[in-house]
């Protein structure tokens, strides 16, 4: 391993302009005489449009134009798509309703996209924005997904039940039979609950339309700008892609919700060729909170039947999925596909069947949030287990040793085929740092300070890298899910890298470069990531599910490989030998059993001077592209153990240890794999304890602010423990699992299992906010008088 | 329309503003200085955080005209040339960011609770002090390390 | 914002004049609650007096046994000032959980007691102290001043120049602070001097800060946590909201008195 090569924590290169105040953020671009947006948003969370009055508007100081779901209409531009068919048991595709980027005749939620003021200054059009009348009439309106079938509101026309789908995974005969033969049944019922993504930059675009070129540019903060492009292209029909351009610049954390195509980038761009000036919106954090779709909102009752020796025999769940008021890009994966198949967790479960109801609501679009469906799979799954072992009277890390999986590769019955992993290593490893041994003795003393101590495992495994693209389109997914990648040599040996894999955080251009780095045996310094810009990069799938890594750099390895053939070449005329004969190490090609070489900047300077070789016997230059497609997801598994304490009097809990023990495969920077882990924790504990996103009954969030959605904080946090465990993934060929979404699957059952631990009882939802908490730890003290 | 003037990161600076124009506006769109960013609307995320005659304040939250002759110190004006100050320094250093989005604001907390609470600063209190700076990637972490290591830099050098 | 009119008096006397002339105006003192609020655009003032040129309305002052603590004081000097520490140290507590840094470099004394939001700190210093608000016009017992929700005894043109604290013989500051604002969802402060023992709630009560008389009978006889044992604050006439409901607020008020007394010094 050299100091910059693939394993070290090599510091980062992107830093240097983060921490002087260079980053280049979609809110910093300013194109020459750009203009305004801002979107009037319905206050109802359900209403008839019947008329907008726009003339005052138009009237107000710097107005350029107003424009409202008629002049979407009109102009032809297309709704907002979900790109993943889901089919329901019955066979029928899902129910999708029509989704305007400007609302027409309806809205049908908080924070819908009524009308559109672009003015020349931002304060202007919110001034105009004010004189809009609307008239609505209001509809009744649902929230609650438990409540949506058979509601008074009827949602979209093309649901008359506001059902989505009713989908199901798994053999329900078999796993029938499984419970019929238990000898102990556990029971559950929970919520998964709703929660607002809220990276730190908040959404932006900037449109910009070329009359020269009819062409159209969008600067947008998006995590996969190519899908943005064609979602924008062939189905909004905005341009064809060959004039648009979509540059995602540095972009201030995703977590999914930057992933999806939403109305107002849709609107900045038409207006901007409407309008023939660039439109920009920035989104504040209330319209964050309103319109940037959500995640998780499930409510399930699942089951886990034991043999009499505790020995797991099937598992069943029923999940009802809130999808909000309209189906966001890739909702409708995230409860089915990203969900049902990790039901099986790190066990040996013969039977599994779930059945989910996926159903409309007046609420925001809900989608994928850090971890997507395996967060909720997790959950569902580590509190089942935790709960039999009590309710059986085992110890819970035993009882989970006595059910994992031991050999690969393991088929789950519900699709997922696990290629490797030693789930007990990662368990005992965990149980080691956390000195799982002793927590009776830390209990005793905590209860001698009026404290209620607990501790809780989490045994998670994700599926990642997603996936063969062939497997997903069998699945219903509507694109591809390889990643390109292209290696630009240039003539004096230094790199570029273009990867339609997007960096919001993750430290691409430090990691990528690493791994040329360690390949061509070029310093870190002369390597460029260029990714984030449709006109750069050819194509590409963008960063979620954890997949930069491992599809991502494994695009980037097949490139390399085509690099090193094609240089071998160059280099086997130059040292006048067989491109067979020649050897490629540290940067330099030498003949084999010889001391005759030529380092790597001479070979790609001869490669485009092309005095060594016959033109048409080998192409000049060093250029190589490659699409990666693997053959399987990535499974990384792990055990995060929690040990809390509770103050009875205030109901307030303090995490006092984390540990986490994670089987990432192979690591390129270690530094930035922990760093991944630090903030996937934050945000698992974050769902436990401290947030979620709430609404009245009438549809109102509650939570639109910083004010009253409690973000994690430093001072809510400890510093964590981390170890590793290591099986090297067998389905790419750096052997790597992916790291990004691990600590916010596995976070929130460790801490309810903790917290339940410590109170002695299970009467306890996230998130587990002192007023929550404090009600059950009365419980507690009741239950303890009781029993003195 | 009202003109203001103030001194930033040691020029003197005048520009025109709306009586309603904030400190971060000012930076960011009359002199596009874009390194203070804004992350919220309720003077809680501590993105936009700069110095104010010395004083750590939220610049989403203080008029422009409220700053007239007052010397302000934003992220750009850090650094001292090429050389990083050593609580950026310590943040490239710890892996204290990810996306970035905070850290100027998270970076201008530190360097000033360096100067109310000294050198040696311990994880609890480098915590609490961090009460109006939100984070979403980092889980603080390595944050609070490098905060600690910024710190002791600090002391080293001066 | 909405747009507004700007004025940066030099003189208390002008920044009164221009008070009484704009109805419709609002003194910015620090701007931490009033900016936030003008964002939201949940207030539209026809003017802004930007009181922050009246240098003469900062200081601390310890005589007599009284700490007088002038308008535009921060809450970071309160905190830190070596002079409070030793009078009231829990009035300095108080100032150093108000907000977070950024806000107690700006925050002053004089706009958290003149805006009187029922979740803020220092409403329920000035009650349980006994504290006496000076304006330009008048002095304002502290019994008297805060009338309810947001709502003071500040007429038109008045403006506060200082608070002033007669110093107790104990006195603490327990807050439970709101999980996502960190705004006081109960904050109990509690101060005895001589025979006097008064208890003062802010962050709980539907129309604002309030004393809790029953806690104050009991401990006058008995200064210590036990003596509150078997007290309870009725859940009636507080506030209920996501973070907690009137019951919660209830039972904090008692276990944060407690808390207060115990640590009272």
């Amino acid at each position: 391993m050299s100091v910059t090569g693939i394993g070290a924590s090599v510091r980062r290169k992107e830093d240097v302009r983060f921490v002087t105040g260079k980053g280049r953020y979609t809110d910093d671009i300013n194109r020459p005489g750009q203009a305004h947006a801002y979107f009037l948003r319905s206050p109802h969370a359900h209403a008839t449009i019947n008329n907008i009055d726009l003339s005052a508007a138009l009237k107000m100081p710097g107005v350029v134009a107003v424009y409202t779901g008629d002049d979407i209409a009109a102009d032809k531009v297309g709704g907002l798509i979900c790109g993943w068919m889901i089919h329901s048991k019955d066979g029928s595709p899902m129910k999708a309703g029509a989704h305007p980027a400007l609302a027409q005749g309806k809205v049908r939620y908080v924070g819908d996209h009524v009308a559109v003021v672009i003015a020349d200054k931002l304060s202007q059009a919110r001034d105009a924005a004010e004189k809009i009348v609307v008239d609505y009439g209001v509809l009744p309106a649902i929230v609650d997904p438990a409540m949506a079938v058979g509601a008074d509101a009827k949602i979209h026309d093309a649901a008359p039940d506001n059902t989505v789908y009713n989908w199901h995974l798994g053999d329900k005969a078999a796993t029938d039979a499984a419970f019929a033969r238990a000898a102990h049944v556990t029971r559950l019922d929970l919520v998964n609950n709703r929660l607002s993504p809220n990276a730190m930059e908040p959404r932006a675009a900037v449109g910009d339309y070329d009359e020269g070129t009819d062409g159209l540019t969008l600067y947008t903060t998006s995590q996969n700008p190519h899908v943005a492009r064609l979602v924008l292209s062939a189905f909004i029909g905005l341009a064809p892609e060959h004039k648009f351009r979509v540059i995602a610049p540095d972009v201030g954390g995703g977590f999914g919700s930057k992933i999806f195509i939403y109305a107002e980038e849709t609107v900045c761009v038409w207006a901007a060729r409407k309008v023939r000036r660039p439109v920009k919106w920035t989104s504040d954090r209330t319209e964050a909170f309103l319109s940037d779709a959500h995640g998780r909102d499930h409510v399930t009752h699942a089951e886990l039947a034991l043999d009499a020796y505790g020995k797991i025999l099937g598992l069943r769940a029923h999940t009802t999925a809130n999808l909000g008021a309209y189906l966001s890009t890739f909702s409708s994966s995230v409860p089915t596909y990203l969900y049902a198949p990790l039901l099986s967790g790190q066990y040996d479960i013969p039977a599994i069947y779930a059945e989910v109801d996926a159903v409309y609501t007046n609420t925001a679009p809900v989608d994928a949030y850090r971890g997507a469906g395996r967060p909720e799979a997790t959950f569902v799954v580590e509190r089942l287990v935790e709960i039999a072992a009590r309710e059986t009277g085992k110890d819970p890390a035993a009882f989970r040793r006595q059910n994992f999986v031991t050999s690969f590769p393991h088929q789950t019955p519900v699709i997922m085929c696990y290629d490797g992993g030693d789930y007990n290593a990662s368990l005992t490893k965990a149980l080691e740092i956390a000195d799982y041994a002793n927590i009776g003795k830390r209990k005793a003393e905590a209860a001698s300070r009026g404290k209620l101590r607990g501790i809780g495992i989490s045994a998670y495994i994700e599926a990642c890298g997603i996936a063969p693209s062939a497997a997903v389109g069998s699945l219903g997914a509507g694109v591809g899910l390889w990643e390109s990648a292209e290696v630009r040599v240039n003539p004096i040996g230094t790199v570029e890298i273009l990867t339609g894999s997007h960096s919001h955080g993750q430290g691409h251009e430090t990691t990528f470069a690493q791994l040329v780095s360690e390949r061509l045996g070029v310093p870190i310094d002369n390597v460029a990531i260029i990714h984030g810009d449709t006109d750069k990069v050819q194509m590409g799938m963008g960063t979620y599910g954890s997949r930069s890594g491992a599809v991502g750099m494994s695009a980037i390895v097949k490139a390399l490989d085509k690099i090193e053939a094609k240089a071998k070449k160059v280099a086997g005329h130059c040292l006048e030998a067989s491109p067979d004969d020649i050897e490629f190490k540290d940067g330099k090609f030498t003949v084999k059993g010889t001391d005759k070489s030529i380092d790597f900047p001479s070979v790609a300077l001869q490669a485009y001077i092309a005095h060594k070789f016959n033109g048409q016997e080998l192409e000049p230059g060093l250029k190589e592209s490659a699409f990666w497609d693997p053959t399987n997801f990535t499974f990384p598994a792990g055990v995060h153990i929690c040990e809390l304490e509770v103050d009875p009097q205030t109901g307030v809990t303090t995490i006092v240890k984390w540990t986490a023990v994670d089987d990432f495969g192979n690591l390129i920077n270690p530094m930035i794999v922990e760093g991944q882990v630090h903030g996937g924790i934050a945000q698992g504990v974050g769902q436990a304890l401290f947030e979620g996103a709430v609404y009245t009954k009438d549809g109102q969030l509650v939570t639109a602010s910083f004010m009253d959605y409690q973000m994690p904080r430093a001072d809510n946090l400890p510093s964590y423990n981390i170890a590793i465990t290591k099986t090297p993934c067998p389905s790419n060929p750096l052997g790597i699992k992916g790291c990004g979404e691990a600590g916010a699957i596995a976070a929130p059952p460790a801490v309810i299992n903790a917290l339940t631990d410590a109170l002695g009882h299970e009467d306890i939802a996230m998130p587990a906010s002192p007023l929550a908490v404090w009600r059950a730890a009365r419980k507690t003290m009741a239950m303890k008088k009781a029993a003195e | 329309m009202p003109t203001v003037s103030m001194t930033v990161n040691g020029k003197p600076v005048t520009g025109e503003v709306d009586s309603r124009t904030l400190l971060v506006q000012f930076l960011r769109e009359t002199l596009r200085m874009t390194g203070t960013h804004v992350g919220c609307d309720t003077s809680q995320c501590g993105c936009c955080v700069v110095h104010i005659d010395g004083d750590a304040v939220k610049s989403c939250t203080t008029l422009a005209l409220s700053c007239e002759g007052a010397k302000v110190t934003t992220i750009e004006g850090l650094a001292n040339g090429d050389q990083l100050h050593p609580m950026q320094e310590a943040f490239r250093e710890n892996h204290g960011l990810q996306c970035g989005f905070c850290t100027p604001g998270m970076i201008m907390t530190a360097v000033e609770l360096v100067g109310r609470k000294g050198h040696n600063l311990d994880e609890k209190t480098i915590r609490e002090e961090l009460e109006g700076n939100l984070c979403r990637c980092t889980g603080y972490h390595n944050i609070v390390k490098a905060i600690a290591a910024g710190a002791q830099a600090m002391g080293a050098k001066a | 914002m909405y747009a507004f009119n700007y004025h940066k008096p030099a003189t208390v006397a002008e920044a009164a004049t221009l008070a009484g002339k704009h109805a419709d105006g609002k003194l910015l003192a620090g701007g931490m609650t009033l900016l936030p609020t003008m964002k939201q655009r949940l207030a539209s003032p026809s003017d802004i007096i930007d009181l922050s040129k009246l240098g003469d309305l900062r200081g601390i002052e310890v005589k007599d046994g009284v700490v007088t603590i002038k308008a535009l004081t921060r809450h970071v000097t309160v905190a830190n000032s070596a002079e409070v520490k030793k009078a009231i140290p829990a009035l300095a507590e108080l100032a150093g959980m108000i907000g977070d840094p950024a806000v107690r470099n700006r925050g002053t004394i004089g706009g958290s007691v003149a805006n009187n939001d029922p979740a803020a700190d220092y409403p329920a210093a000035c009650l349980a102290l006994g504290a006496t608000i000076h304006t330009n016009k008048r002095s304002i017992p502290a019994d008297d001043f805060f009338v309810g929700l947001f709502e003071t005894a500040l007429g038109e043109g008045e403006i506060i120049t200082s608070i002033s604290f007669p110093v107790p013989d104990k006195a603490n500051y327990q807050k439970f602070r709101n999980p996502a604002s960190r705004y006081a969802i109960v904050g109990v402060f509690v101060a005895k001097k001589g025979a006097d023992v008064s208890v003062a709630v802010t962050g709980a009560g539907d129309s604002g800060v309030f004393r809790q008389k029953d806690f104050e009978a009991a401990l006058k006889s008995n200064f210590s946590a036990a003596a509150l044992d078997g007290k309870s604050q009725s859940a009636a006439g507080l506030n209920s909201d996501i973070h907690a409901d009137a019951e919660y607020r209830a039972h904090l008020i008692g276990v944060m008195a407690k808390r207060a007394v115990a640590a009272a010094k």
